[in-house]
């Protein structure tokens, strides 16, 4: 198990500076950031200087060394357009980002699980049709023209819920969040739901699917002959079983979610990192930009982890695999 | 469209032989559902609009001579202060007739989708029958690959792609490309993996049949089933995606607004109840999206030989 997860976390570290090369490489290829940043009156030696003071004048190696150095303290460069360092500028952010991934994520399993099991249980009937035909408009439904129907609908005509910002928040830990104050949850619902749209129907349709094989397992027959009631036939011997895929999917996708709600913050102009991801690029901010994807991509890579390892301790299976693969 | 066109065989080119053509059977199964029917008819009616914009809108968007400012924002059904025309749809913030403008940007999202499908299938299947029929160090370093980046979700690469890339049709068709090569690979080796066992190849084998030609001639057709289904979805994934990426500004140039540009278009406006400008190019993007995907999931019901009876 040890040499599982240290194998594991072995690959995880090359994954991320396999990608820290490749983004900085990448994002290094963007415009001439100078151009943005001093006076457009400005003469050759002011812009010279400028250059120099933010190192933009040495080869491209040396700039990627130096940012390693750095990031390795905890050091992503210092924002061209705010002047503030850009890991402080992510890690403000971040929290909005956050709480806007994870109240999608309660939405789209407090919904999605239910109707999915009710599909499963009965896969013929009205009702599980009717629950199928929403997932499949769901996954077809355009996420951010969804957001803007829901503003058109909500906001402006019948002007019940705010069309942007995070509203009130409160200090949670030391974190500001939306979801404790009546302002803030009226500012949460909108962004959350739209978010949670995609993940729901998908929640819809693993559940179905994992359910409609569950009750065909003599386990379940079996406590069915022992003349249980079918609430703890469902509720003890089903979804115990069916949760093993489920917790893999819901842990792989927070990490989607986080990526999505680029889109949602750009919609509802939720201030979280997503937002300010779009506007570093459309300013050239480089190292906001090299920030946000290091920040994501070891978010993603911590949660592959964790879900793997989780995973081959829940089910022995997936780990002897992996061994007899190497 | 071509991929598109391939798949409406409602018209078997030559049916020899009644009932034996696999064409005509594919046909027949692929009918029996009404709903896939009603989508492939869906499918036809927006391909026909795209292909015929020129010849079908009522005013070239995109020519500043036929806008009038005068008629800018126009609500649905409202007519032209000028040339007395009725605007069906309406009319966006520099009076351009938003019926003329969905059909010339169907025009634009359905090519970009297409293209960086075909292009991404051609890359994905080689890569694919190559991990799969060489195995060891190629299959390991083609798969590895694939796995790492299936491991992110598509609108991020290809964000991030698009940051770096800039602007321009060319652009997103790479990085929607970029983004979908792996689900081919991983479906084409899946499938040749199974098929390569069978005794069809070893008889290939045993008649001392070329490499390539047992690869392209034998292994190949039996690997396009599956292949076909997970097209037709990543078509649909590519343009909701593109419009995704215009939408947040990252696109295509303002000069070629496919359906996410018209909609993005139409965002400032929705706050003082303007919304036909950003509403109904959602409709035709919806209406697309759904209709290639009650034809996917006809599809795989049809080509899966577990669901045969």
């Amino acid at each position: 198990m040890l040499a599982f997860a240290i194998r594991r976390l072995g690959q995880s570290l090359f994954v991320l500076v396999v990608m820290s090369f490749l983004v900085f490489l990448g994002v290094y290829a963007i415009g001439n950031p100078i151009e943005l940043l001093v006076n457009p009156q400005a003469d050759a030696v002011e812009r010279a200087r400028a250059t120099a003071a933010l190192g933009l004048d040495r080869p491209m190696l040396e700039q990627y060394g130096v940012f390693l150095s750095k990031a390795a303290h905890g050091d992503l460069g210092r924002s061209f357009v705010f002047n503030v360092p850009a890991i402080q500028l992510i890690l403000q952010k971040l929290p909005a980002t956050l709480e806007l991934a994870f109240a999608a994520m309660v939405i789209a399993i407090a919904i999605g699980i239910p109707l999915g099991l009710a599909a499963g249980l009965r896969p013929n009937s009205y009702i599980g049709r009717t629950i199928m035909a929403g997932s499949i408009l769901g996954f077809s439904l355009p996420s951010f023209w969804v957001g803007l129907v829901l503003i058109m609908v909500f906001s402006v005509q019948l002007g019940w819920l705010p069309p942007n910002g995070r509203g009130e928040t409160v200090l949670l830990l030391g974190v500001p969040v939306s979801f404790l104050t009546w302002d803030g949850l009226r500012h949460l619902a909108m962004p959350a739901l739209n978010l949670a749209l995609f993940k729901l129907s998908l929640l819809v349709r693993l559940t179905r699917a994992s359910t409609r094989e569950a009750v065909l397992q003599d386990y379940v027959k079996f406590a069915r002959a022992k003349g249980l009631s079918p609430r703890r036939v469902i509720g003890v011997h089903v979804l115990k079983n069916i949760m093993i895929p489920i917790v893999t999917v819901i842990g792989l996708e927070l990490g989607s979610v986080i990526a999505f709600a680029i889109i949602t913050e750009s919609i509802f102009a939720w201030p979280g990192s997503g937002k300010l991801l779009i506007d570093s690029i459309n300013q050239l901010d480089r190292p906001v930009i090299v920030a946000y994807l290091l920040v994501i991509v070891t978010i993603f890579i911590a949660i592959n982890f964790v879900v793997d390892v989780l995973y081959s301790v829940l089910d022995p299976r997936v780990r002897l695999g992996a061994a007899a693969a190497h | 469209m071509s991929v598109v066109a391939e798949k409406t065989p409602q018209a078997p080119p030559a049916p020899l032989a009644r009932e034996q053509s696999p064409w005509r059977r594919f046909a027949a199964e692929f009918a029996e559902s009404r709903l896939a029917l009603f989508g492939l008819a869906m499918l036809v009616v927006i391909v026909a609009i795209a292909v015929l914009a020129p010849w079908i809108s009522p005013q070239n968007p995109y020519d500043l001579a036929q806008l009038d400012v005068m008629d800018s924002k126009l609500p649905p059904g409202e007519h032209s202060a000028t040339t007395g025309k009725p605007y069906w749809l309406g009319t966006d913030d520099q009076g351009r007739d938003m019926l003329s403008g969905i059909f010339y940007g169907l025009r634009i999202s359905l090519v970009v989708g297409v293209t960086s499908t075909v292009i991404a299938l051609a890359i994905g299947l080689a890569l694919g029958l190559a991990a799969a029929y060489f195995g060891g160090r190629v299959d390991a370093i083609i798969m590895r690959i694939a796995d790492i980046q299936l491991s992110f979700p598509a609108i991020l690469i290809a964000l991030v792609l698009l940051a770096v890339l800039g602007q321009g049709v060319d652009k997103i068709i790479v990085s929607l490309v970029t983004v979908q090569w792996a689900y081919y690979a991983r479906t084409v080796r899946s499938a040749a993996l199974v098929e390569r066992q069978k005794e069809y190849i070893e008889a290939a084998r045993v008649l001392a049949l070329s490499r390539p030609r047992i690869v392209l001639r034998h292994l190949l057709p039996n690997c396009l089933p599956p292949l076909i289904v997970v097209a037709t979805v990543q078509v649909a994934h590519a343009i909701q995606l593109e419009a995704a990426l215009s939408f947040l500004g990252l696109g295509l140039p303002i000069t070629e607004p496919s359906i996410g540009l018209l909609i993005s278009n139409g965002f400032q406006y929705l706050l003082s109840g303007k919304y036909w400008i950003s509403f109904y190019p959602g409709v035709a993007l919806l209406l697309t999206i759904v209709a290639i995907n009650l034809v996917a999931d006809q599809l795989r019901d049809v080509l899966n030989p577990r669901l045969k009876k």
